[in-house]
C-alpha cells in the first residue's frame, strides 16, 4: 500500500507549474506512473501531492510539421501511442519500431514519453535514440517557454536539467535527411536493456559523410561517441568501417557498475551492438535494406 | 469524516466486466486491491508486484495494463475487464477453452494474465504470426510450461474465434521482426 497522497488535475501547463510551485518538493508530476508508483511502492520517494498532467488538454498530441520536416510529439502521448501512429511510422520507422519493443505491452500501454525522458532512467530505450536525432524539448513554466536539446537535457543518474516546477509539454523530433540511415540495436536478457547504441549515417557515393552515435544503457546517461563519429566519416560505407568504430565505441564508452554486470562487459556489448547499429544504418541509407531512404 | 492524514476520498465510477461501479476509494488505491479485496474478483493475481510478471493483468478499455501499478483512480470513467468477465452463460470463452484444450495450464497462477493479453492481441491482429505472438506475450511470465503449450493455445484460439467470426486481416509484424532484439518466450536462438 502506498503512504497517502492527493491527486490534482491542472487543466494547462501553466496551472500545473504554479501547483509545483505552491507546494515546492511535496508535489511531483504524475503521467504514466510506470516508474514514479514503483518508487512510491518501494518507500524510496513519496510525495503527499501528485500533479496529474494528463487531463491537460492537446497534451498527447502527434502532428507533423511539414515546413520544419519534424514530428511534434506531446509529452503524455504514451509509448504504444508513438508505436502505433502512422505519422511516426511514416516520418521516423526507427522510433516506431523502437517504440514497439519498449518494456512490454502493460507498460507500453501506461508508460509515457515525457515521462521516460524526465524521470531519466539510464536505460531508456527513446532517450538513447532521441539524442541520435538531435530531438529538442520544450519545457513549460508559470514564467515562460523554454526549447532544450535533448543531448543536454539528461545530466545524470535520473537527473535532468528540469526545474522542478516545469513541465514538459512536447518534443520536436527533425526528420532525418535524404541518404541518411536510422538504426537503433540494443542487447537485452530482462525488461531493461543491457547495452544500447543508436546510429545515423549519411552516404555520398559510398562515402559516409556524416554520422551520429550515441550509446545507452551501459552509463548514467546517453552519451554521443565523437571519436567513433569522426572515424567514420570519410570512409567507405561497408562492414569493415563499421567494425573500426565499433572498436572505438568500446574504448570511449563511459560506463558505470552495477550489480548485475561488470563494466567490462558493458564495453563488449556496446562494442556488439554498435557494429549492428552502423551497418543497419549504413544498409537503410544505402537502400539496401529496401527502405523508403534509398540513395 | 476520515482522519486528517488520508487525502479527501474518491469516487470512482467505472465498469467492471459490463458492470457499473461507484465506489469511494482514496486517491492511493491500486487497481490490484480495489479488484480483489473491494470487488472480490481474485482471478486477479499479485506476482511480482513491478509490471514485470503479467499475473495482474486486466483490460483497460481493452488495453492490458498491470494492475498492480495502475491506480484505481485511472480507471474513472473506463471499462475495466478482469478474467471473471470471459465466461459466458454457455460455458467457456474460446480462448480460454483453448487454454484448456491445448493443457496450456498447470499451476495456473499466470493463466488469467495470459487469458486476457491473448484477448487483446486477438482482437488487434486476429490471425497473428507465431513470432508476434511471442513479442506480444512477451510480457507475460509462467514458471511451469515452457511456453510451447501457452504458444499453441494462443494459435488454437485464433483459429476459434476466425470460426466464430471471421475477420480476414493481414498478420502484423512483430518488433522482433522488424529486427529489435527483444524478450525471448522459447529459448535461445541462433545470433542473428
Amino acid at each position: 500500500m502506498l503512504e497517502p497522497f492527493s491527486m490534482h488535475q491542472p487543466r494547462s501547463a501553466g496551472e500545473a507549474s504554479a501547483m509545483l510551485s505552491h507546494f515546492g518538493e511535496d508535489a511531483t508530476v504524475y503521467a504514466g506512473g510506470t516508474e514514479l508508483l514503483v518508487v512510491m511502492k518501494e518507500r524510496l520517494a513519496h510525495f503527499p501531492h501528485l500533479i496529474d498532467i494528463k487531463r491537460i488538454p492537446g497534451l498527447a498530441d502527434i502532428t507533423y510539421d511539414p515546413e520544419r520536416r519534424e514530428l511534434i510529439i506531446g509529452s503524455t502521448a504514451r509509448h504504444r501511442d508513438l508505436e502505433r501512429s502512422p505519422l511516426v511510422r511514416q516520418w521516423l520507422p526507427a522510433l516506431a519500431a523502437l517504440e514497439a519493443s519498449v518494456a512490454n505491452v502493460r507498460v507500453r500501454a501506461a508508460g509515457t514519453i515525457g515521462g521516460n525522458l524526465c524521470f531519466a532512467e539510464p536505460h531508456s530505450d527513446p532517450a538513447t535514440l532521441l539524442t541520435a536525432l538531435d530531438a529538442r524539448l520544450t519545457l513549460t513554466s508559470a514564467s515562460g517557454t523554454r526549447e532544450i536539446a535533448m543531448a543536454s537535457f539528461i545530466t545524470g543518474l535520473m537527473e535532468t536539467n528540469r526545474r522542478h516546477d516545469e513541465i514538459l509539454t512536447s518534443l520536436a523530433v527533425p526528420e532525418s535527411g535524404p541518404r541518411t540511415g536510422v538504426a537503433y540495436e540494443r542487447f537485452k536478457l530482462h525488461e531493461r536493456p543491457t547495452a544500447a547504441v543508436a546510429a545515423l549515417v549519411t552516404i555520398e557515393s559510398g562515402t559516409i559523410t556524416d554520422a551520429r552515435i550515441v550509446a545507452g544503457s551501459v552509463g548514467a546517461r546517453p552519451q554521443r561517441l565523437p571519436d567513433a563519429e569522426a572515424m567514420l566519416r570519410g570512409q567507405s560505407a561497408n562492414e569493415s568501417s563499421a567494425w573500426l568504430a565499433a572498436d572505438l565505441i568500446r574504448m570511449e564508452v563511459e560506463t558505470t557498475s552495477d550489480a548485475f554486470e561488470s563494466e567490462a562487459y558493458k564495453r563488449q556489448l556496446a562494442r556488439t551492438v554498435g557494429y549492428r547499429a552502423i551497418v543497419a544504418a549504413i544498409r537503410q541509407a544505402t537502400g539496401a535494406d529496401g527502405s523508403r531512404h534509398a540513395a | 469524516m476520515p482522519p486528517e492524514k488520508v487525502a479527501p476520498l474518491m469516487t470512482l465510477e467505472t465498469t467492471v466486466n459490463g458492470r457499473p461501479v461507484s465506489l469511494p476509494i482514496e486517491p492511493r488505491a491500486i487497481l490490484l486491491d480495489v479488484l480483489r479485496d473491494r470487488l472480490d474478483l481474485t482471478g486477479t493475481k499479485r506476482s511480482c508486484d513491478s509490471q514485470v510478471c503479467g499475473a495482474c493483468t486486466v483490460l483497460l478499455d481493452g488495453t492490458p495494463v498491470s494492475a498492480c501499478c495502475t491506480l484505481a483512480y485511472e480507471a474513472g470513467g473506463r471499462e475495466i475487464e478482469t478474467i471473471e468477465g470471459l465466461a459466458g452463460p454457455n460455458g467457456l470463452h474460446p480462448i480460454q477453452q483453448a487454454f484448456v484444450d491445448t493443457d496450456a495450464i498447470q499451476c495456473g497462477f499466470c493463466t488469467p494474465g495470459f487469458v486476457l493479453t491473448t484477448k487483446a492481441l486477438l482482437a488487434e491482429n486476429p490471425r497473428p504470426t507465431r513470432a508476434a505472438i511471442e513479442d506480444y506475450l512477451g510480457g507475460n511470465l509462467c514458471r511451469c510450461t515452457g511456453y510451447w503449450n501457452i504458444l499453441d493455445a494462443v494459435e488454437d484460439a485464433a483459429e476459434k474465434l476466425a470460426a466464430v467470426s471471421p475477420h480476414p486481416q493481414p498478420p502484423l509484424p512483430s518488433s522482433r521482426e522488424r529486427g529489435l532484439n527483444g524478450p525471448r518466450l522459447s529459448g535461445p536462438r541462433g545470433p542473428s
